[in-house]
């Protein structure tokens, strides 16, 4: 949920503009604001699971520290997408165990 | 490689005074930071600071933050962004990566002012989606403006616990508790009375037991400790919640004090392994400074005061002050600092800080 009303910091002036695609569902978004920002926003909780035990995982520093947030942004896995800001168009899907590198072709 | 007179590592409260307090007696100043934006944590604090007024007092955290950039701007000190150091090297060479490229600064001098992680507690659920850090609740509230649940359990009652509680309220989310695992609450009674005057219990010698949920946070379970810190079986209450926030301390972010060969000392009022330093804020390894969190956990008040000393005597080994004037300058920011540090909550911690310097003055 955003926090449109706030008593200290005011309005909310920032809008979601731009659309990004997670797991194939379009949501809106704020450019520039963390890509986990913009899925809390949006109610999505899960973001990964674990290779082994296939357990979830979300945000738990949202400073990049932790690596929990890591999901598969354009392809790449294993991005923070606490500290990973938003650009429209961006495909992010849910990642299952470590991801994998697709050999870069150009 | 590129060359510069002081290198800052760490963009928040303690690396921008610093910046500011060298760059404003001359030192070629250079400050990375591996985040989008500099101010540390500056500015996810909405709350009035506390102290005298030379400490910022009732000034909110954000408008500090606002007025040091607005200052390292004015000096001229060079800010390279979204860079991350990973390493040091032989007499000063930084390792730092920017946009996927590595390049290489060598630096005369390199303040370390890498600030602090949150510490994590493990119990049964705690790796499900909704337990997160009170920092990272704070960071999401308040700069990113999202509540990602509705119902919140805050573990521990310091300051950062109280704290983010009540930024927990004003972002729009109810409180059910604070816990506590020790018999007292851990903060300033101003922050535990603003909560409770909301309704928001402090329940002390109760610690989290269990989180439970599929696919996030459900339920969580609380447990009474007794004096030994042991769960008292039988005392255990559910509570329906889908955030529990962790506030259990902070530990320095030290590998690049590690890394350049500084001398530690654990001191667990301090938050760990701290790298032992003088009253110059200069480590055992000459020319490597640290202040702030790195240099034992405190506040954003403190972390300012120690930035600025660390720049002081970094102006003034590159001869930019001389030693009668930058005793002047020192002695105002000791002063200052004892003051912060005389409360009923300072004294541990001054403490600890004098058996470290004495450690640090004596290398």
């Amino acid at each position: 949920m955003r926090i449109k009303e706030h008593p200290i910091l005011g309005k909310l002036e920032k809008e979601p503009t731009v659309e990004i695609e997670v797991d194939g569902e379009v949501i809106r978004a704020i450019p520039g604001e963390p890509i986990a920002a913009a899925l809390l926003a949006a109610g999505k909780n899960v973001f990964r699971y674990t290779r082994k035990l296939h357990e979830p995982r979300s945000v738990f520093c949202a400073i990049g520290r932790c690596t929990d947030c890591m999901m598969i942004v354009d392809g790449v896995p294993n991005v923070r997408t606490c500290v990973t800001p938003v650009r429209a168009g961006m495909k992010i899907q849910t990642q299952h165990g470590l991801g994998e590198f697709k050999e870069r072709t150009q | 490689m590129r060359e510069t007179e002081l290198a800052i590592v760490g963009a928040g409260p303690a690396g921008l005074s610093a910046a500011i307090e060298a760059a404003s007696a001359g030192v070629r100043v250079t400050l990375v930071d591996e985040n989008q934006r500099p101010g540390g944590q500056l500015f996810k604090q909405i709350h009035k600071f506390f102290g005298s007024k030379e400490h910022y007092a009732s000034v909110r955290g954000f408008d500090i933050g606002t007025k040091l950039l607005s200052e390292v701007e004015k000096q001229g000190v060079e800010v390279m962004l979204d860079s991350v150091v990973w390493g040091i090297f032989g007499t000063h060479v930084l390792g730092i990566i920017h946009d996927q490229k590595n390049t290489y600064l060598r630096a005369q001098k390199v303040l370390l002012a890498t600030g602090a992680i949150e510490n994590a507690l493990a119990f049964p659920g705690w790796t499900l989606p909704g337990v997160m850090g009170a920092g990272a609740i704070q960071t999401l509230i308040n700069i990113d403006r999202v509540l990602p649940g509705k119902k919140a359990i805050m573990i521990g009652s310091g300051n950062v616990g109280l704290i983010v509680s009540y930024q927990l309220l004003q972002a729009g989310a109810q409180v059910i508790a604070v816990v506590e695992a020790a018999p007292k609450i851990g903060g300033y009674g101003v922050h535990a009375s603003k909560l409770r005057r909301n309704g928001v219990p402090i329940l002390t010698s109760t610690t989290v037991k269990e989180a439970k949920g599929k696919e996030k946070v459900e339920k969580a379970v609380l447990v009474a400790l007794d004096q030994n810190w042991n769960q008292i079986p039988g005392t255990e209450s559910e509570y329906e919640v889908d955030m529990i926030c962790l506030a259990v301390g902070l530990s320095p972010l030290s590998e690049l004090a590690w890394m350049a060969g500084c001398q530690f000392e654990y001191i667990p009022e301090l938050g760990g392994h701290v790298p032992i330093h003088d009253l110059n804020m200069q480590t055992t390894v000459p020319g490597i400074y640290v202040a702030g969190d790195l240099a034992g956990i405190e506040e954003a008040s403190t972390a300012m005061e120690e930035g600025k000393l660390a720049g002081i005597a970094i102006a003034e080994a590159l001869g930019y002050l001389s030693p009668e004037e930058a005793k002047i300058k020192k002695e105002a920011v000791s002063r200052r600092l004892d003051s912060f540090r005389k409360g009923p909550f300072g004294k541990a911690v001054r403490k600890a800080k004098a058996r470290l310097q004495r450690r640090g003055e004596v290398q």
